[in-house]
């Protein structure tokens, strides 16, 4: 069931479209990417679904009713752009937050301490955040984006300014926060991350959504039916063992190694080509070549770009 | 509601716990008070030696004339120019008044030698003696010619004060002497003055800050992150209203602590000087002697003007009037500081604001000496001079129907340009790295929110 779905969103500024008619749907307890080139229109939509802007067209629902200010207690948020008071002291600044997302401030004071001390920066409570580095300021804001335990969470770039081993750390909180019920949206330009982290993606460009989906369907909808293969070096040529079902994309030599990419044409499978080579060649691997979330993002970018 | 409030008490509390809210929360009082303080100071220190005036008066008109004060003591001489100016420098005394002879002609011009510099006060004081003098001796001599009875010489020889003191009473609408009503509008021209030249300052101050508040969530990129709980508008208000909480509390601390540091040192100069109510009774006869009565007196006189102004009225203008103007100006400091990324970039969105307001400064200016001109009875109407000009005109008594219509059109007039910065805010504080124009901001204005 989705825990939060648009319907012909559209969003117009004077001389542009930022946001042409999305829809999309975000299952309850699961991680949505949501992705796009740089202006495709995700921010917009970020702030819609955030009700700091109101689209001009379309409907938002959350669980089941249309979206309205009483759900902003629901949503935690921490946006791509993000900075705090430079003066204000840490504890002071996160309790501030914390209470304007509704939690009293005895409420809000325990749940900070928890996480302070889960994140070891119980010791930053009274300084200014003007002395905390940027690493240190974006884990403050993680926290108070979180603290209020919304159903709906949405990180925008959450991972920059994040030294690796803090990622991991962010990583692993996310993945618990999901375990634990909460739905993420989650908006990023590394594809890696994407791959590591999400369930579902939509993919923005253009102002239009062009692709949605559970990854692992995408991954598959997008798989040439290429395969990797490594074997041993031997005196010949590779396609003289193959027939016109097969085709050769690579083919590359290391040592006494020899590789090949190898796609298998429409309406063939992968053990009609095992079949052909064993009887030949030593086979080290056999691995289907599936393409990364890079590689999709590109070319179906690419493609919308042509259109 | 709950979180404008929130906004408010942060925007209050980080300004008024700031190192330089204190500073000047307790270096105004300091240098307003020493505004009072030291000419009363100064007063006190001016009595202590006599100082001796030699007048040579070859007329012979003025002996006797010149009534000794505290301050000084007039002595007569008859010996030559020459010889006077030798023994004053010999002496050391402090001036020398000659006043030479002319034959056939009524005497109208005096020298004063002096070793130092004459203030205004006896020179002030001489001539209007002189020109008194002068002016009876030719009424008698004219009054001789005419050979009126002595009952009705005499009758005449009053002319000239009687006619005096009808002109004042139709020009100052006050039934007191000529010397007291000046000195009581000059206090009313200062407390005019004074009014609205702090709301000029504290709608610029406090404007400012709101701008650079504004400025700093979107440089900061605070912004953001707020407006997912906040709505723009409570943001915005609550800025302004938590900036204009620190205004009036700084206005507040202001007042009390200069009245406080006042009436410490009234208390301390109180031997020294006579208070008001003293003064009340000295100073009833109105003679010419009047130097003695000014000397002493003019602090006593002007605490009495000062005490018998109309505080209700003024301070509850002021408030009025310093609220509504600072949340007129306040909201467009706030549209100006959201459409921007820089604070250089302000300038050119700053002129609709300086400008209302420089204007509205200027046309105070000349309210005070003409508080019922067609000008300033027109600009204390417009809701963007009215703070201004209106809190110098009251002072000297506004028709309380003007106050009612400036007052409802300052409060449209703010709603109203709320209602045109609440719109260029919630775009522009969103909207990063991109020069904007006034075309830019009147599209804004027409965004769906």
């Amino acid at each position: 069931m989705a825990l939060f779905h648009t319907e012909n969103v559209s969003k117009r500024y004077s001389g542009h479209t930022a946001l042409d008619r999305v829809s999309i749907e975000v299952p309850e307890q699961s991680i949505f990417g949501l992705l796009g080139p740089n202006g495709a229109g995700k921010t917009s939509l970020i702030r819609i679904i955030n009700m700091i802007t109101g689209p001009d067209e379309g409907e938002l629902w959350f669980r089941g009713e249309q979206l309205q200010q009483k759900h902003i207690h629901s949503i935690g948020y921490l946006p791509e752009e993000r900075g705090l008071y430079r003066k204000m002291k840490v504890g002071e600044h996160a309790l501030y937050l914390a209470r304007l997302k509704g939690l009293s401030k005895r409420e809000a004071y325990q749940k900070l301490k928890e996480w302070f001390d889960k994140f070891e920066i119980g010791a930053w409570w009274n300084k200014k955040v003007e002395e905390l580095s940027k690493g240190m300021q974006q884990k403050v804001q993680f926290i108070v984006t979180v603290l209020h335990e919304p159903e709906l969470l949405i990180f925008d770039e959450p991972f920059s300014g994040f030294d690796p081993i803090n990622v991991e750390l962010l990583k692993a909180e996310i993945l618990k926060l999901r375990d634990k019920g909460t739905t993420i949206i989650f908006s990023t330009h590394n594809m890696a991350s994407v791959e590591e982290l999400c369930d579902h993606i939509a993919l923005i460009d253009r102002s239009k959504k062009i692709l949605d989906g559970k990854v692992q369907d995408i991954k598959k909808q997008y798989r040439s039916n290429t395969y990797s293969l490594a074997f041993d070096h031997f005196d010949g040529l590779i396609s003289s063992y193959l027939d016109n079902r097969f085709e050769i994309t690579r083919e590359e030599e290391n040592g006494d190694r020899r590789y090949a990419d190898i796609r298998i044409t429409d309406g063939h499978q992968s053990k009609e080509l095992l079949q052909a080579l064993v009887p030949h060649i030593n086979i080290h691997s056999f691995n289907e070549i599936l393409p990364t979330m890079n590689d999709i993002f590109i070319s179906v970018v690419k493609e919308n770009e042509g259109k | 509601m709950n979180k404008i409030w929130l906004v408010i008490q942060r925007e209050y509390l980080t300004r008024v716990r700031k190192r330089s809210f204190i500073v000047m929360t307790i270096l105004g009082p300091l240098l307003m008070a020493s505004v009072f303080v030291i000419p009363m100071y100064i007063a006190t220190l001016a009595e202590e030696e006599t100082k001796v005036i030699q007048v040579l008066d070859e007329t012979g008109w003025f002996y006797e004339k010149f009534a000794d004060t505290e301050e000084f003591d007039f002595e007569y001489t008859t010996t030559n120019l020459e010889s006077a100016k030798i023994e004053l420098m010999e002496k050391d005394e402090f001036a020398l008044l000659y006043i030479p002879r002319r034959e056939l002609t009524i005497p109208s011009s005096a020298i004063l030698y002096s070793l130092r510099q004459p203030g205004v006060d006896l020179k002030s004081y001489i001539r209007s003696v002189m020109s008194k003098e002068v002016e009876q001796q030719k009424l008698r001599i004219n009054l001789d010619e005419m050979e009126l009875s002595e009952e009705d010489h005499e009758r005449a020889m009053k002319l000239p004060e009687l006619i005096k003191t009808s002109i004042e009473l139709s020009t100052m609408k006050m039934d007191e002497s000529g010397e007291e009503e000046e000195t009581f509008t000059e206090v009313m021209m200062a407390v005019a003055f004074i009014s609205g030249m702090i709301i000029y300052m504290f709608i610029f101050i406090f404007g400012a800050q709101v701008l650079r508040g504004v400025l700093e969530e979107k440089t900061n990129r605070i912004v953001e992150v707020i407006v997912s709980s906040v709505r723009p508008f409570q943001l915005m208000m609550g800025k302004i209203l938590g900036i204009a909480m620190v205004g009036l509390t700084q206005f507040l601390l202001w007042v009390v602590l200069t009245f406080a540091i006042v009436s410490v040192f009234q208390v301390a100069f109180a031997d020294q000087m006579p208070g008001p109510d003293v003064r009340m009774t000295a100073t009833q006869p109105v003679t010419e002697q009047a130097l003695e009565a000014v000397a002493d007196n003019q602090v006593a006189q002007v605490f009495e003007v000062i005490n018998s102004i109309n505080y209700d009225v003024i301070l509850l203008s002021f408030l009025f009037y310093f609220l509504g103007g600072y949340l007129l100006y306040a909201a467009l400091f706030a549209a100006v500081g959201a459409a921007v990324d820089t604070e250089t970039d302000t300038q050119q969105f700053m002129m609709p604001i300086t400008i209302p307001l420089f204007l509205g400064f200027i046309i105070a200016n000349m309210a005070i000496y003409n508080p019922d001109g067609q000008l300033a009875v027109w600009f204390s109407m417009i809701p963007f001079t009215s703070p201004v000009v209106m809190m110098a005109r009251i002072p000297f008594g506004v028709p309380i129907e003007q106050i009612w219509i400036s007052a409802a059109l300052l409060i449209l007039g703010f709603i109203f340009t709320t209602w045109i910065a609440a719109r260029i805010y919630r775009t522009g504080i969103l909207m990063y790295g991109k020069k904007v124009s006034y075309r830019e901001l009147w599209k804004w204005l027409r965004y769906r929110s």
